[in-house]
């Protein structure tokens, strides 16, 4: 079968599901006892088992298949969650992502055998002889726990008092009951089909009393990959049995009759529901796959389990994979559209008065469009998760290679950004991630002599705010030693002793993202390389946000990332400046003021204004873009206020020609060397105006 | 380089036959997607001389330059004839180029194109790669676009 047509699947749902594996397994160090994770966890290794064989990744499958092993003994309880064990699972996740990379690469997995791991794997697979009888002993509702529930999920059915009447009435006929419960497989496509077949074929039979989830959902396919039902017939249970798995694509099926006894306790409710009467000996199971058949569940336990199971399972996205490329060709239409509308807009001022009819027409085309442009972002946006759920697994190793004990607390991890960016963001973040646990946060000896608790914190909170999203990477170690910075600056020769007399804390911290720069007095393969934050700094500038490091010495530093929400459509005050059109972002602009020629004075050979208490140095852009001002010097100026996370500047311009919602357009690979300018964008009468990057003019 | 360059093993070759001052030159018709007349250009600061600025193409903002500044000729009168010849090369994407006038579109026989080694002094010369031989004796000269479009190695 040729099955290279479903290789970008491999590889996407591959990375799926070793993610997952990392985060459940971080979980299960966390959390030995927990049945859902180990459940969640023994499941990705399944399917990662089952996909790199149908790929035909030989070597792939022999290390998730040692793998899935080892979770399997531990679901059942007979090996126990140890620091080494995680720490070669986490190998072994290591060395998946590295066939995959291959993968990825050549379209073949690689010769790498990694016999080391698969022998770990199996020593820590023997390891459980020795162990598992004492802890049978001490911990039988343990074992039980970690049982397999699915098979008998049917326990946990309720039942309402017609069905208790027809159960009773069943048994005065002498007939069986079953409790069955269906495993559809997980390939499966069309599980509500499955599911009707099996109904259709078990009525030939007898009668489906009652089933879980209710047959409704069934047929809506509001079921996980199995249900359970109760089942009346006359024939034998293994026939019943027979019958419902010849229906293809069912994986399992598992049946036990109800005893009378429970049938009583059923219909009669003599005893509470809490406590089911066990399945009894009479229990068939069968299961074609090569498998070990987990044994038969403590029937006392798990019931409750697997309630527990059901609650907490987590809702599963329905995600539709679309092609970006199709949905920038979208966006390109969208922008098309509001281009027409724009030219629409400048065609009415003309003729104003005379025509009301189109201005309506325009106003409708505008609310459209603009509803248009919010959905088509909207389908672009993905929630930062994706990049950040890797990083505990990353603070985890991080702890263990420094030797420091720290933590990673993360909040907003639901904030969404354009996909681009969500893409790129990952390095940087995880940049500074790194330095917070290698340069900022203390050793435990220093932690504890300073009072503060051994352990580090490290805190990665995001949010939307306005236009902006911002990601704050926030550590409470030892802050920037700005004298060190300083120092450190003058013999790199990155500024001179007299300007590091005069230059500002804040503008020393800002020395760190200068090229070249590391103060890590240890060079270590963390970080401390001196590439790092200089191109944090260009990547997210690259991406038109800025970054930003305010730090306290003895408290801690944060490290703030703004990002744009969009990079395609934005809002935009057009200016005129020597008679040509450029555009100001209007997230940048604070405001717009009229000053007289008077009012600015000449501070350090610069120009500045005093506005309202704030001195803020002018930039007369007509100067910068060389060209000439077409106005009266005389005249009063028109002054753009824009920011720059804290700091001001004033752009003098000529005019101010209205605003704008302005499609962004790359100026194309071939002009690269304007740095003032960030893109151009048509205009209504299909012209085309610059738009001016204000964060370079600072 | 050598995509760039006219493929010798084709039978043939069409050039679109451009003026620039009182020299004709010849460009490969492969790398033309589009001739659009005149039209207003709008200038980017600070950037080198030759680059013109750039214009709106159906949408698309597209950079273009004087082949006159860049090869040392004297600046461009734009006049009815003026056209930008929009070139679609695989790395730079699309840029396009400002010509005088575009005469016509001619045929070659590889037999025809004689390459030229760069041993020229002179400045125009070093954005030519081959000398096309007309049936009846004229030549014309064959404009090297990657040379054209790449950026000029300072000297």
């Amino acid at each position: 079968m040729d099955v290279s047509q479903y290789l970008e699947i491999f590889i996407d749902e591959t990375k799926e599901h070793l993610q997952n594996l990392n985060t459940e397994i971080l979980n299960l160090e966390q959390d030995s006892e927990n049945v859902n994770t180990i459940n969640e966890i023994f499941r990705a290794a399944h399917s990662l088992k089952g996909m790199a064989g149908t790929m035909g990744f030989k070597r792939m499958q022999t290390l998730t298949h040692d793998m899935e092993n080892v979770f399997s003994e531990v679901r059942n309880g007979s090996i126990k969650v140890k620091g080494n064990m995680i720490d070669i699972l986490f190998q072994c996740l290591d060395a998946l992502e590295e066939y995959l990379n291959i993968i990825q690469e050549t379209g073949d997995e690689g010769t790498n055998d990694n016999d080391p791991l698969v022998k770990q794997l199996n020593e820590v697979l023997n390891s459980k002889e020795g162990g598992e009888p004492a802890k049978k002993a001490a911990e039988p509702a343990k074992k039980a726990a970690a049982n397999d529930a699915d098979g008998q999920k049917w326990l946990s059915i309720k039942y309402d008092e017609t069905q208790k009447h027809v159960l009773r009435e069943a048994v005065a006929q002498g007939k069986h009951i079953f409790g069955l419960t269906v495993k559809v497989q997980e390939a499966c496509i069309l599980k509500a089909a499955r599911a009707f077949l099996v109904f259709k074929a078990l009525e030939d039979l007898g009668e489906v009393i009652i089933s879980n989830p209710s047959v409704q959902d069934i047929e809506d396919e509001k079921f996980d990959l199995d249900f359970s039902l109760v089942f009346i017939t006359e024939s034998p249970l293994e026939k019943v049995i027979q019958v419902v798995k010849s229906v293809s694509e069912i994986e399992d099926a598992q049946g036990a009759a109800i005893s009378d006894e429970k049938i009583k306790d059923i219909a009669g409710e003599v005893m509470p529901k809490e406590e089911p009467p066990a399945p009894e000996p009479e229990t068939v199971t069968e299961k074609p796959a090569v498998e070990k058949q987990p044994p038969v569940p403590q029937a006392g336990t798990a019931k409750g389990n697997e309630k527990k199971n059901q609650v907490s399972k987590p809702a599963v996205n329905r995600t539709v994979r679309v092609d970006i490329e199709k949905l920038d060709v979208l966006m390109n239409l969208v922008s098309e559209l509001i281009i027409a509308k724009n030219s629409l807009v400048s065609a009415s001022v003309g003729d104003r008065g005379t025509n009301g009819g189109v201005n309506e027409h325009i106003e409708y085309l505008e609310s459209v469009t603009t509803n248009l442009h919010e959905s088509v972002m909207k389908v672009r946006m993905v929630p930062i998760e994706s990049v950040v759920s890797k990083f505990p697994r990353m603070i985890r190793d991080l702890t263990k290679k420094l030797n420091k004990k720290m933590e990673l607390y993360m909040s907003g991890e639901e904030t969404e950004l354009d996909r681009t960016v969500v893409d790129e963001i990952g390095d940087p973040l995880m940049h500074l991630l790194r330095n917070a646990a290698d340069h900022g946060l203390e050793s435990g000896e220093v932690r504890k002599a300073a009072g503060k608790p051994e352990a580090g914190s490290i805190f990665l909170d995001a949010y939307q705010d306005g236009n902006n999203v911002v990601i704050e990477v926030r550590d409470d170690g030892a802050g920037i030693n700005v004298d060190e910075v300083r120092e450190k600056a003058i013999s790199k020769g990155v500024i001179t002793p007299e300007q590091g007399e005069n230059m500002t804390e804040q503008e020393i911290t800002n020395l760190l993202f200068h090229a070249g720069f590391s103060t890590a007095k240890q060079v270590s393969d963390i970080s401390g390389r001196g590439v790092g934050l200089d191109v944090v700094r260009s990547k997210i500038e690259a991406l038109s946000g800025e970054v930003e490091v305010k730090s306290k010495m003895g408290v801690g530093s944060t490290w703030t990332i703004r990002l744009p929400l969009t990079l395609a459509i934005i809002q935009a005050l057009m200016v005129d400046v020597g008679g040509e059109k450029y555009a100001i972002s209007l997230g940048s602009i604070q405001t717009i003021e009229d000053i007289t020629p008077d009012e600015i004075k000449t501070v350090q050979n610069k120009e500045v204004i005093n506005l309202r208490g704030i001195v803020i140095p002018i930039i007369r852009l007509n100067g910068v873009l060389d060209i000439e001002s077409k106005k009266n010097p005389e005249d009063n100026m028109t002054v753009v206020i824009v920011k720059k996370g804290d700091r001001l500047a004033g752009l003098v311009v000529d005019e101010l020609m209205g605003q704008q919602e302005i499609v962004i357009k790359s100026l194309g690979r071939y002009i690269t060397k304007c740095k003032i300018i960030s893109g151009a964008t048509i205009l209504g009468d299909g012209e085309v105006a610059l738009i001016l990057d204000t964060n370079a003019l600072f | 380089m050598e995509d760039l360059k006219v493929d010798l093993r084709n039978e043939t070759t069409q050039f679109i036959i451009v003026r620039l001052g009182e020299e004709q030159y010849g460009i490969d018709i492969k790398y033309v997607d589009n001739i659009v007349r005149m039209q207003h250009i709008t200038r980017v600061p600070k950037v080198q001389p030759y680059l013109k600025g750039v214009i709106n193409l159906r949408g698309e903002v597209i950079p273009v330059m004087s082949i006159r500044v860049k090869m040392d000729l004297p600046v461009d009168e734009y006049t009815k004839a003026t056209r930008i010849i929009i070139l679609k090369l695989e790395q730079q994407g699309n840029i396009g180029i400002i010509v005088d006038e575009v005469k016509e579109v001619v045929t070659l026989e590889n037999s025809q194109i004689e390459k030229v080694a760069y041993d020229s002094k002179e400045e125009k010369d070093y954005y030519i790669f081959a000398i096309g031989k007309y049936a009846d004796g004229g030549l014309i000269s064959l404009l090297d676009l990657n040379a054209v479009v790449l950026e000029k190695e300072s000297v």
